[in-house]
């Protein structure tokens, strides 16, 4: 009788599948979100690894460990990898394991495509990294392969670049999809789009972003195909095409895309900044607003990136004056952050700290940013380090900083365990020392000079190249370092309560720790 | 407007009496992390331009990070146990929408100017086209009929680490653009194969060469000097080592050069009627090959497998005299093979190929055939 009723049971409730079947059949919100943060994390120390090779090359001037060529298809891949394979699956992981929890709905709203999209990745990269051993190598022509050096001088391994970018794009339009469709029906009664938490409208915003541009990068990507094997000219000025059509489709793919990889990571920030300074968050439907607008104003500064191309006056000061826009809905949400601060009461767990480091480096990288929207002294930075240095600002503690921060956070409550506080902290102050000393004597040999995307430079750059090579072996052990303490975290350690932190609020904190493997079968009501 | 106007203008006072207090101290340092001032009114703009909004960021910088930092510091759960409970003020939320708001127009209205008049762009007295090529500049100076390339000239071994490095290591050239002193001189820039972009600091030009369009930028430099840049545009493998140096000299220096070079072209078309024997062309050759082909095929002709091929032992290069120089002076559609027939002279034409079907054993295992500036000329008649 009791095994019977066992039975019954399990039909119903679906418990994880036994082995390996339970990862590739899975449906479940919280092990597809787990999946794609394994993947990402390996994806990260990849590209990782990648950009240790780059750094030791330029360790000294001079030719000492790889060739030009390979030099440049380190960087490409680099680029590529960290962006789409490091970034974007870890804030959809993320959006994977949380949005259902957050809005209290029971999973994601279309649990087979959620499935799909996640397992077509590990092919697209499969594919990228395997034009390494093809002959001619990899893609040679930075992440954001301007034709004709990525179509008529391109080696023969782009056609399956553009493959994988294609895989990489349906699987981001899958995931948006299901993001929005979620986040549209299955908000638990009396949660209203304004009662929703910030990381919930982020990703709402994000993922219409990515709907609005997969499709123009698949078509950038589709053009260059036709170049290169059907005989058409898009890109090609001897059979009357045009080369800058090229930069145009593809930063208006690009500049949103940038947008897509911090926006998350300012809901992530919020959440961190309300729970460890145990007070409400300052201007809730300010932040809503000025991410909208940051959403919007994203689709229209996109030839910032091209001031040298040669565009007419009244472009270039259009595209100078929409860029700097941009900048008031961004201090907005930073002047937010710091009035959530001011009269809290505030403690610095592990999260906090990386969500204080957060604010203060994407903030540089966001002043950076403005003076690279001066288009005459743009005409000075473009293409040097100090693009290197801005760019990395606002990725590198910007964005990853936000997903550790947001790992440290959310982890007690997938795991059940804490992370151990030390080693987190140590973890974090490690972090914060390679970041800047990486990447802050980028902006000093920029300004100097130096071009990026070169494998060797003048004698005069060499200081703070060293020094800079210095710093990113330092991150690089780092995150080796953050590897074992999620890894120990999943094992083993004390014991989480159901709310975690003190001052947290939010439905995911009234489940218990770790999460069950089905929360909200009934929906809770929010008042 | 004015007032506008002057506002920026003191600020831009305050900033420079800082500036100037800071590089007092540290100036020679200082200069290395920074962006140079240039040698042009223009340069000079631009330099103002960054330095301004630089100060500004620092200043937003203090306040802003002075809050956060002081709430941390004194907002601790130690210090206050209690939390305020505000979460809202309209006021201040629209006091730091509306001043970032302003600030930012305080920074436009300058930016906007020096736009203009970087963009004032009428004929200049000397007229340059800069062509980008991978991975050389050629520069053509319109008026004077003077053409010619410049190839880096550091030497591969300093590259290699197998000699101490030179104090301009890859910032040195074969061919010095040479510019007269306050003369408006025009850049008409473009690109042969890929994307390349032409940038000198000094004068603040940095412009892309794009192959099919022409864009222009312009300078008038006041004192004479010597100014170095680089390519700025992933072009590929040897994108680090195409860099430019323009010299500008006073006006009657500048005739002077023209005419040198006017003479050194004649000179160079004579040398074609001399009997060149197999050892002076390949002589001769060795060094062009190291200039002009190593970059892809390689110092032993080996090529790169899959992207450029070996010459040592090429079917063409042993066997097919004539095609050889086909593909010499017309290049090959669609791939990097570009054609010298502008680049290389007769002379140099003939001993390049010479060189290549002489050497890495090529003349015992092929029909060993050279070929002589004659042969170029014949196939330049046959092709009118
Ligand atoms: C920018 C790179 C580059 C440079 C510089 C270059 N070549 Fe080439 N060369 C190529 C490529 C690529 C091909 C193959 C073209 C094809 O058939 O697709 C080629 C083909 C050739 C061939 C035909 C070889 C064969 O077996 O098909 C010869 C001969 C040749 N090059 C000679 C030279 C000489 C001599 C120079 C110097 C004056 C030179 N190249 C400079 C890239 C280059
Ligand atoms: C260990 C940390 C990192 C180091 C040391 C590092 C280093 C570098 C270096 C040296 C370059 C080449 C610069 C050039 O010559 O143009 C580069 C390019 C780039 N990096 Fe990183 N990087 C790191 C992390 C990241 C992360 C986390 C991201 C993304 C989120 C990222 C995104 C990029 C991009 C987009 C480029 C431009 C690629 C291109 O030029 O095509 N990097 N990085
Ligand atoms: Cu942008
Ligand atoms: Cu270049």
């Amino acid at each position: 009788m009791s095994a019977v009723i066992e039975n019954h049971h399990d039909d119903h409730h679906h418990g994880p599948a036994k082995g390996l079947k339970r990862w590739f059949y899975t449906t479940n919100h919280k092990d597809i979100g787990t999946l794609y943060l394994w993947f990402s994390f390996a994806m990260f120390l990849i590209g990782g690894a990648m950009a240790m090779i780059i750094r030791a090359e330029l360790f000294q001037p001079g030719m000492q460990i790889v060739e030009p060529e390979f030099y440049n298809q380190m960087i490409t891949l680099h680029g590529l990898i960290m962006i789409f394979g490091g970034v974007m699956p870890a804030f959809v992981g993320l959006a994977n394991w949380l949005v259902p929890m957050m809005i209290g709905a029971p999973d994601m709203a279309l649990p087979r495509m959620n499935n799909l999209s996640f397992w077509i990745l590990p092919f697209a990269f499969f594919i990228l990294l395997s034009s390494l051993f093809m002959e001619g190598g990899a893609p040679n022509f930075g992440w954001t392969f301007y034709a004709p050096l990525s179509t008529t001088y391109a080696p023969p391994s782009t056609t399956f670049f553009i493959f994988s970018v294609h895989i990489m794009g349906a699987s981001s339009i899958m995931g948006s999809i299901n993001v929005i469709v979620t986040i549209m029906n299955m908000r638990a009664p009396g949660m209203g789009l304004m009662k929703m938490p910030l990381f919930v409208w982020s990703w709402l915003i994000t993922a219409y972003l990515l709907i609005a541009v997969m499709p123009v990068l698949a078509g950038a990507v589709t053009m260059m195909l036709m170049d290169i094997h059907f005989g058409t000219s898009f890109f090609n000025a001897a059979g009357g095409g045009d080369p800058v059509l090229f930069q145009h489709i593809f930063w208006f793919f690009g500049h949103p895309e940038v947008y897509i990889m911090i926006l998350p990571a300012f809901g992530i920030v919020s959440h961190i900044i309300e729970t460890f300074s145990r007070k409400q968050l300052f201007g809730y439907s300010s932040m809503v607003w000025a991410m909208l607008s940051i959403a919007i104003l994203s689709f229209v500064v996109w030839a910032h990136h091209m001031f040298t191309v040669g565009m007419p006056l009244a472009a270039e000061l259009f595209f100078m004056w929409s860029t700097m826009l941009i900048a008031v809905p961004t201090g907005v949400k930073v002047f937010n952050w710091i009035a959530t601060m001011f009269r809290g009461s505030i403690t610095f767990e592990t999260p906090m700290l990386f969500a204080c480091a957060f604010v203060v480096l994407f903030t540089l990288g966001g002043f950076s940013g403005l003076m690279l929207a001066i288009t005459p002294a743009d005409f000075q930075y473009h293409d040097t380090y100090f693009v290197v240095a801005h760019f990395h600002y606002v990725l590198v503690p910007g964005a990853i900083f936000s997903i550790m921060a947001a790992v440290y956070y959310w982890i007690p409550k997938w795991t059940g365990n804490m992370y151990d506080e030390r080693l987190g902290k140590l973890h974090f102050w490690l972090s914060f020392v390679g970041v800047n000393v990486t990447f802050f004597p980028q902006h000093f040999i920029g300004l100097a000079g130096m071009p990026r995307r070169v494998p060797d430079y003048a004698l005069q750059f060499a200081d703070w190249n060293m020094v800079s090579t210095a710093g990113a072996f330092l991150f690089g052990f780092s995150q080796v370092f953050f590897l074992f303490i999620v890894i120990k975290t999943v094992v083993g350690g004390k014991k989480a309560t159901a709310q975690v932190w003190e001052g947290a609020r939010g439905l995911e904190w009234t489940v218990d720790s770790p999460a069950p493997y089905h929360t909200f079968t009934t929906p809770p009501k929010v008042s | 407007m004015t007032n506008v106007r002057s506002l920026i203008f003191s600020i831009k006072k305050q900033f420079t009496v800082i500036l100037f207090a800071l590089s007092n101290k540290a100036s020679a340092e200082w200069d290395d992390l920074n962006m140079t001032q240039g040698a042009t009114a223009i340069s000079r703009e631009v330099y103002d331009l960054h330095m301004l909004i630089f100060w500004i960021c620092v200043v937003i910088g203090v306040l802003v990070f002075g809050v956060m930092f002081y709430s941390m510091y004194a907002y601790t759960k130690k210090k206050n146990p209690v939390a305020a409970t505000f979460h809202e003020n309209t006021k201040v939320e629209l006091a730091w929408t509306i001043i970032p708001f302003l600030i930012l127009i305080a920074m436009a209205v300058p930016a906007s100017k020096t736009l203009q008049s970087i963009y004032n762009d009428e004929a200049g007295d000397i007229n340059i086209q800069v062509i980008g090529h991978q991975w050389k500049w050629q520069y053509r100076y319109l008026e004077d009929d003077v053409n010619f390339f410049a190839n880096l000239s550091t030497d591969l071994d300093e590259i290699y680490n197998k000699v101490p490095k030179g104090e301009n290591y890859l910032q040195e050239v074969d061919e010095i653009v040479v510019i007269p002193v306050g003369k408006k001189v025009r850049f008409l820039i473009t690109a042969n194969d890929v994307i390349h972009s032409w940038w000198v600091p000094a004068f603040a030009i940095k412009q892309d060469a794009i192959p099919g369009f022409i864009n222009t930028a312009w300078t008038i430099v006041d004192e004479p000097g010597l100014f170095r840049g680089k390519c700025t545009e992933l072009c590929g493998k040897n994108h680090g080592f195409m860099p430019i140096v323009v010299k500008a000299v006073e006006q009657d220096e500048y005739d002077l050069w023209i005419k040198e070079k006017q003479a050194g072209a004649i000179a160079l078309a004579e040398l074609t009627e001399k009997d060149w024997t197999a050892a002076e062309l390949v002589e001769r050759g060795e060094s062009l090959y190291i200039k002009n082909c190593v970059a892809c095929h390689g110092p032993n002709g080996a090529g790169v497998t899959g992207i450029f091929p070996a010459l040592a032992g090429s079917d063409i290069v042993l066997n097919n005299k004539t095609r050889q120089i086909e593909i010499l002076m017309e290049g090959v559609q669609g791939a990097a093979m570009q054609s010298y027939a502008e680049q290389l002279a007769e002379v140099d034409m003939a001993a390049v190929i010479t060189y290549t079907r002489r050497s890495w054993g090529n003349a015992e295992k092929g029909d060993g055939e050279i070929v002589v500036p004659k042969d170029i000329v014949e196939y330049k008649k046959a092709k009118i």
